[in-house]
């Protein structure tokens, strides 16, 4: 019954690099005649890295939660890779399907150590039964190990997440995105709260990621846009107001209008 | 066969020191308790009488229903204020069964009907009393029974996402539902005098201190094995997944798992453990009423787990015995004092000791205190 939603028709690991992996389009959604998103449309290659920047309200959060199965919008489609609809799917299906999402403020299982934390995330069967018998294989641990040295918390893996910094919880969220091997990762507000050291890092990790996944960043931090943006949207009162490389979108009349103040 | 099944129950216990010394204790105590009372004469200081005895295995009645609520608030964090519904049914179940047995040895001496039927003046057995003068049956019914209705409740309020405190203010009225349709005479279980007069199980008089001796050690192996239970379903993959909905729910139904799945498992597997427990316990205390149905009953339960230390599973088990030891010693003793008591008791471990009594044994260290009396 709860399988039948998924109804993954297409084999998405055929799709290549620089082909079309999410496609938004017409998405309408308001809550009590506040109009979150006006038919906003937007478009995510594969292995590609998109920054989102918007002022509170433009829609950023909202759009993510439209992704993820979280918010039903009123009209509109969203198509990941080349026909798979992700409308009426519920948040484990679209996870399970390959999307990933941090949130803003980090969530991660503080009572579980690190180890733990990516052994849940990692993908795998998830239904109860198989979880109750599973056994990590040696592949398995192998990943972990890996994906610990890319977010640097190899030397805390046993240590319980609730007692990381800040920053390393950041980071932890991450690597839980990476063990679902996701195709698309959502990255809501990376950097806040982070030293410029920890930002730098950050950056890193997330670059080095966009060579085999696709990765949205939303950020308000401009610097850190600045320093790994290739092409940035902005959204403004629910739609995307320029899109475009940070040169062009620094340049662009509207944008400076009503974003930068100006 | 024994062989191969040592190893596992070692590996369960063997990052498990707590629930190893618990246990070790408990089987000395149902040891000594069956040893006193059929070699020492009743006069003799050491002897332990059957009414202990059957005190004792109500507590570990008790201790399994404790553990039972455990699974689901501590691991999953679902306070539930109705986890003596599942208790009462298995109760009832077997209950059923008791009543069966009685035959014509009743009042009335119906072979029939039980008396309170013939007091309503029935005139047939209603349906659902068939099949009870198995055991075999009943005991089929006292796990199905209790799972149906976890099941049931579950599927609906897990599905609509019911959470926190609402979850728990519908299952106290799921409880109190129960308990109002089993006071009704007309449910055909007795009403408010429930059911009772039980007379013997398997053919074995239930007044025989030897019937007594085997409840207590059937009840000892009952929680030893819904400890086991759930100590592997706590260690697997599955229980961290729990410990993680009840850390971080939306995460981990972003990270692609049912959240709901999870919580009907262990909520129909914590439901079955509840109602063996009621099963155990109403041939050792001779009588089932609405009573235990009341919302007060499941949050007496709460607090035995609260008391004890929640998340642990053995926590609860010595929660529950510490609570009903006392209670057994105020309720005669000072028999005004006994709920001020209980309440003291709770605000004081909710205040200062938000891990329980287990909090403070995590604390001292046990290994150098028994290496240094050693010395």
């Amino acid at each position: 019954m709860i399988e039948g939603k998924t109804r993954i028709e297409e084999n998405l690991d055929d799709i290549k690099k620089g082909e079309r992996l999410l496609y938004l389009s017409g998405i309408d959604l308001s809550f009590d005649g506040f109009k979150a998103l006006n038919s906003l449309s937007l478009t995510i290659d594969y292995g590609e890295l998109r920054c989102i920047i918007g002022a509170n309200g433009a829609g950023k959060s909202t759009m993510m939660d439209v992704i993820t199965g979280k918010t039903q919008p009123d009209s509109g489609s969203v198509i990941f890779g080349k026909e798979t609809s992700l409308l009426e799917m519920d948040e484990p299906s679209i996870a399970n399907l390959g999307i990933g999402r941090k949130f803003q403020k980090p969530t991660v299982f503080e009572g579980h150590s690190v180890f733990e934390n990516l052994e849940l995330s990692m993908k795998a069967e998830k239904g109860f039964l198989t979880t109750l018998f599973a056994k990590l294989n040696g592949e398995e641990k192998d990943r972990i190990a890996k994906t610990m040295e890319l977010i640097g918390l190899s030397e805390n893996m046993n240590m319980p997440a609730g007692i990381l910094s800040h920053g390393q919880k950041q980071w932890l969220e991450i690597g839980m995105l990476i063990m679902q091997s996701p195709k698309l990762l959502l990255v809501d507000e990376p950097v806040a709260g982070m030293t410029p050291g920890e930002v730098e890092k950050t950056g890193e990790i997330l670059t080095e990621l966009a060579h085999d996944h696709s990765v949205v960043v939303v950020e308000h931090d401009m610097e850190f846009i600045r320093s790994i943006a290739k092409k940035v949207t902005v959204l403004h009162e629910g739609s995307v107001l320029a899109e475009g490389s940070m040169q062009s979108i620094q340049e662009n009349e509207d944008v400076r209008k009503v974003y930068l103040g100006e | 066969m024994m062989e191969k099944r040592t190893p596992i129950l070692l590996k369960l216990f063997q990052d498990d020191t707590a629930g190893k010394y618990l246990f070790s204790l408990l089987l000395a105590l149902v040891i000594y308790a069956v040893f006193a009372n059929l070699v020492f004469s009743a006069e003799s200081i050491l002897h332990v009488s059957t009414l202990s005895i059957t005190l004792f295995g109500k507590y570990l009645a008790f201790a399994l229903l404790a553990l039972s609520l455990d699974l689901v608030w501590g691991y999953l964090g679902i306070l539930s204020l109705g986890h003596g519904a599942f208790f009462s049914l298995g109760a009832y179940a077997m209950g059923m069964y008791l009543m069966r047995q009685i035959g014509d040895r009743g009042v009335y001496g119906n072979a029939e009907l039980p008396d309170f039927m013939v007091f309503m003046d029935l005139k047939e057995l209603p349906w659902f009393w068939y099949g009870f003068d198995s055991m075999f049956f009943t005991l089929f019914i006292v796990a199905l029974v209790p799972s149906i209705l976890a099941f049931v409740f579950g599927w609906l309020a897990f599905r609509s996402r019911v959470t926190g405190v609402y979850l728990s203010i519908i299952t106290q009225a799921m409880t109190y539902a129960l308990m109002l349709a089993f006071y009704r005479n007309d449910m055909g279980l007795g009403g408010n005098n429930g059911l009772t007069d039980f007379k013997d199980i398997l053919g074995f008089s239930l007044q025989d201190d030897g019937t007594r001796l085997v409840l207590l050690i059937l009840s000892f192996l009952a929680l030893l094995s819904g400890y086991l239970v759930s100590r592997f379903i706590v260690n697997s993959k599955l229980g961290r997944i729990c410990i993680a909905i009840r850390d971080t729910e939306l995460r981990t139904r972003f990270l692609g798992y049912r959240v709901e799945e999870y919580k009907l498992f262990i909520f129909v597997v914590a439901a079955i453990l509840a109602g063996i427990a009621g099963a155990l316990y109403v041939p050792q205390v001779g009588i089932i009423n609405p009573d235990r149905f009341s919302p007060l009953f499941s949050i007496e339960i709460v607090i035995w787990v609260a008391i004890g230390g929640r998340g642990t599973l053995y926590g609860a088990i010595i929660g529950a015995f510490v609570v009903n030891f006392a209670s057994t010693y105020f309720t005669s003793a000072l028999p005004e004092v006994w709920l001020y008591a209980l309440g003291a008791l709770f605000v004081v471990s909710t205040l200062y000791l938000p891990k329980g009594i287990v909090g403070i044994l995590e604390k001292t260290d046990f290994t150098n205190l028994v290496k240094g009396a050693v010395k």
